[in-house]
């Protein structure tokens, strides 16, 4: 399996490091944080929640998939994050015989933008198998930095 | 009387005394013929046709079958109209013309040229519930909100009108009504802010000839502030801005995308409005009308004459753009023209639709649990409207709180999958949905063109019930209850058919077509076809046998949330596989299966 092999080649998954109730890889990419005690970082609760309002009328509940379009716990794993930030910005095109598969560009869409990281953090926790199904238990509180970054970023 | 007239008038004298569809008109009273989606005008889906009936039906096989080339979710069905079969796709919108007189032939194939950016905005898979006919025409409503009128014969167009714009988000899924000398066509998008509309175009030359805003001012909305009533009472001037903030209404919602029907002797046309948008009802303060309305207008002028708003400031996402279907039947000792509808929000209303009077409104799943019912004194302040349950309020508990075990989910008890009704029985057989709902609405922003929804929602079946998703009842529409109910592993979201042979069809979502008899429900016949079923079952003669026909091809809303299965959080967290997926018993494909007796 291929998912395996992307996620043991370069430690995408594992946290290095803490900013700002942020967590990241070593590479600098985005992940999430899960306790012990099954509290997740807010990155990854919010993420769950904009996840459920912008990509599951396509993508299905929790990441899973739908009949037609690709379960994103896989994605996030599978694709490289510069990879997958492209894609959701600018959106992707499969269209052919078999397949009408069209991914609209979401570069414009504060709604998606200003989440981004956190659907990618939350996407990467249910791929990696480590938040289960159904909305997070407990998390950790949504900080100051976070709460001023995500005014200054909808112009709010 | 008409047809006769037509013969001795000549053609000068049309316009004023016959209509270019009493061809139509005749073909749906032609059992023979499934000439219109709805069965007829009326939506009852209802045939005459009795050859196979409660008796043999155990006996029904497969006749023919016919791959429609395309995947994905396939909606509506086929019409047959004179020997023809015409049978349509979800994206790109292929329609065929079989030929049935010779093994199902292909006689022509249209397949318009679509920008595929249309597909992503289109809020739930790309489906399409078909095409209409009259007077030698075949209409098609694409994706893209391009109308086009084809010649049945050759399938060659004779003219085309575009009715939206996708790169705003208007896009279109529903069949049009032809009536009189107009098609009357809807529009799809409230997830994308679009402002909902009905729009009349010429049925000979595509012309626009009215159109009927949701919202906005009275020219928009084509109101008369003192003779358009709701519940009775005139609807005033400026109903359609006044119980919005600011310009909210501009891209509120209320989209336009199910069923029509049409009463020709008033002169009305029927359908229902969608939700508001957003979903974050603190975005929105008021009652957002009409959004969540059935509404009656009259088909020349697109006028109103009535509303009835059902979910006034909807919290939960209740469209209320389900069929409405006519009747004539007895209420309280008095032969009453009805109008039946089962809405998203769990009640099924029963109403006079010449009046618009409200006679009956009662849940027609037990387990709605959002309002404790309609008020139904005319003489109180709150007449018409639904009591909402506080618990159950997404507007009372507030943005960002996550309001718990909403029954019904978005969805709705009942959502566009039409049911049917019986003349024989006056019985209402309907397919529902049996799933409940977390949601928590939370603050978002309009840009065109995007979706614009505003709440995060979980889905699961109904707690403390038999398990399922779906259920198939039989309803009395006068006494406002439930005669029989078929458990379902999953939502039911095949249209149904009643014949005159007391049986009653619909498919399911693993891909039966099951027959079962119109009194008492019992099941009496299934079939597996290749795909989960959302599309409608029809039927139909030809050389004097009868066949009953449906489309497979699992797709849609349905496809969305129960194809990876949904959970219940209520088992507590990490109960995953406690209900079965979707993709355990069904996979993608389009395809048509006929079925008939042994000879």
């Amino acid at each position: 399996m291929p998912l395996l092999a992307t996620a043991d080649e370069v430690d995408n998954l594992t946290a290095a490091y803490s900013e700002d109730g942020k967590y990241y890889t070593e590479d600098d990419v985005p992940t999430y944080s899960v306790d012990e005690d099954g509290t997740v970082d807010w990155p990854t609760y919010s993420g769950f929640r904009r996840y459920h309002s912008e990509c599951h009328v396509c993508h299905g509940p929790e990441g899973e998939g739908s009949t037609y379009a690709p379960a994103l716990k896989v994605s996030a794993i599978d694709m490289d994050y510069y990879d997958f930030v492209d894609v959701v910005t600018n959106g992707r095109k499969r269209v052919g015989a078999a397949e009408n598969s069209v991914m609209p560009g979401f570069g414009e869409n504060p709604n998606v933008m200003c989440y981004l990281d956190d659907i990618y953090v939350y996407l990467k926790a249910r791929g990696a198998d480590v938040v289960p199904r159904g909305r997070p238990g407990k998390k950790q509180p949504k900080n100051e930095i976070i709460r001023e970054d995500e005014n200054a970023c909808l112009g709010t | 009387m008409k047809k006769l007239m037509l013969l001795t008038s000549g053609i000068a004298l049309c316009a004023g005394l016959a209509y270019a569809n009493d061809d139509l008109v005749s073909q749906m009273a032609d059992s023979k013929q499934w000439a219109i989606q709805t069965g007829d005008y009326k939506n009852q889906r209802y045939s005459e046709l009795n050859q196979i009936n409660a008796e043999n039906v155990g006996d029904l096989q497969v006749a023919w079958t016919f791959s429609t080339g395309v995947l994905r979710g396939h909606e509506g069905s086929p019409l047959v109209v004179n020997d023809v079969m015409y049978v349509h796709t979800p994206f790109p919108n292929i329609v065929y013309a079989l030929d049935l007189k010779n093994e199902g032939k292909i006689i022509w194939k249209y397949e318009p040229k679509q920008d595929p950016d249309v597909i992503p905005v289109m809020c739930c898979d790309t489906v399409n519930r078909g095409v209409a006919y009259a007077e030698g025409k075949i209409f098609l409503h694409q994706a893209d909100t391009k109308i086009v009128a084809l010649d049945a014969a050759s399938g060659d167009v004779i003219w085309e009108a575009q009715n939206g714009d996708a790169a705003i988000g208007e896009t279109n899924t529903a069949t049009v009504l032809p009536v009189k000398d107009k098609i009357i066509v809807g529009i799809s998008g409230g997830e994308f802010g679009v402002r909902g509309s009905v729009t009349a175009y010429n049925i000979n030359t595509g012309e626009r000839e009215w159109r009927a805003y949701s919202m906005g001012p009275d020219s928009d909305i084509l109101v008369n502030p003192e003779t358009t009533t709701h519940l009775g009472t005139p609807v005033g001037e400026n109903s359609g801005t006044n119980t919005w903030e600011g310009d909210q209404w501009m891209i509120g919602g209320g989209t336009t995308w199910g069923w029509y029907s049409a009463d020709m002797e008033e002169n009305l046309v029927y359908y229902g409005t969608g939700n508001p948008s957003t979903w974050n009802p603190a975005q929105r303060p008021g009652d957002n009308r009409w959004s969540m309305t059935i509404m009656a207008r009259d088909i020349d002028t697109g006028e109103a004459k009535w509303f009835y708003q059902m979910t006034p400031h909807d919290e939960w996402d209740y469209d209320g753009i389900n069929e409405m279907i006519l009747t004539e039947q007895e209420i309280d000792g008095e032969q009453r023209k009805l109008l039946t509808h089962f809405d998203r929000n769990g009640l099924g209303y029963t109403m006079d639709r010449v009046t618009g009077e409200l006679l009956v409104a009662e849940k027609f799943d037990p387990v709605v649990n959002w309002t404790t019912g309609v008020d139904m004194d005319p003489a109180s302040d709150t007449y018409g409207r639904p009591a909402v349950v506080a618990q159950y309020s997404t507007e009372q508990n507030g943005e960002d709180v996550n309001s718990t075990g909403i029954c019904p989910a978005a969805l709705g008890t009942k959502d566009q999958q039409p049911a049917a009704y019986s003349p024989k029985t006056e019985m209402f057989y309907v397919p529902t949905n049996h799933v409940c709902m977390d949601y928590e609405p939370f603050r978002v922003s309009y840009t065109a063109g995007q979706p614009y929804v505003g709440a995060t929602l979980a889905m699961y079946p109904a707690p403390d019930s038999h398990g399922g998703m779906g259920n198939f009842i039989a309803w009395d529409n006068v006494a406002g209850e439930i005669k029989w109910s078929i458990p379902e592993k999953f939502s039911v979201w095949s249209g149904a058919l009643a014949t005159a042979g007391d049986v009653v069809f619909y498919g399911t979502l693993e891909g039966h077509l099951k027959a079962v008899h119109s009194e008492t429900g019992e099941e009496l016949y299934r079939f597996k076809t290749p795909s989960g079923i959302i599309g409608n079952v029809m039927t139909y003669e030809s050389d004097g046998k009868q066949y009953v026909g449906i489309l497979s091809g699992v797709g849609g809303w349905a496809g969305i949330g129960l194809a990876a299965g949904l959970t219940n959080p209520n088992d507590g967290l990490g109960a995953v596989g406690g209900y079965a997926a979707l993709s355990d018993y069904t996979a993608l494909g389009g395809q048509l299966t006929v079925f008939a007796l042994p000879n």
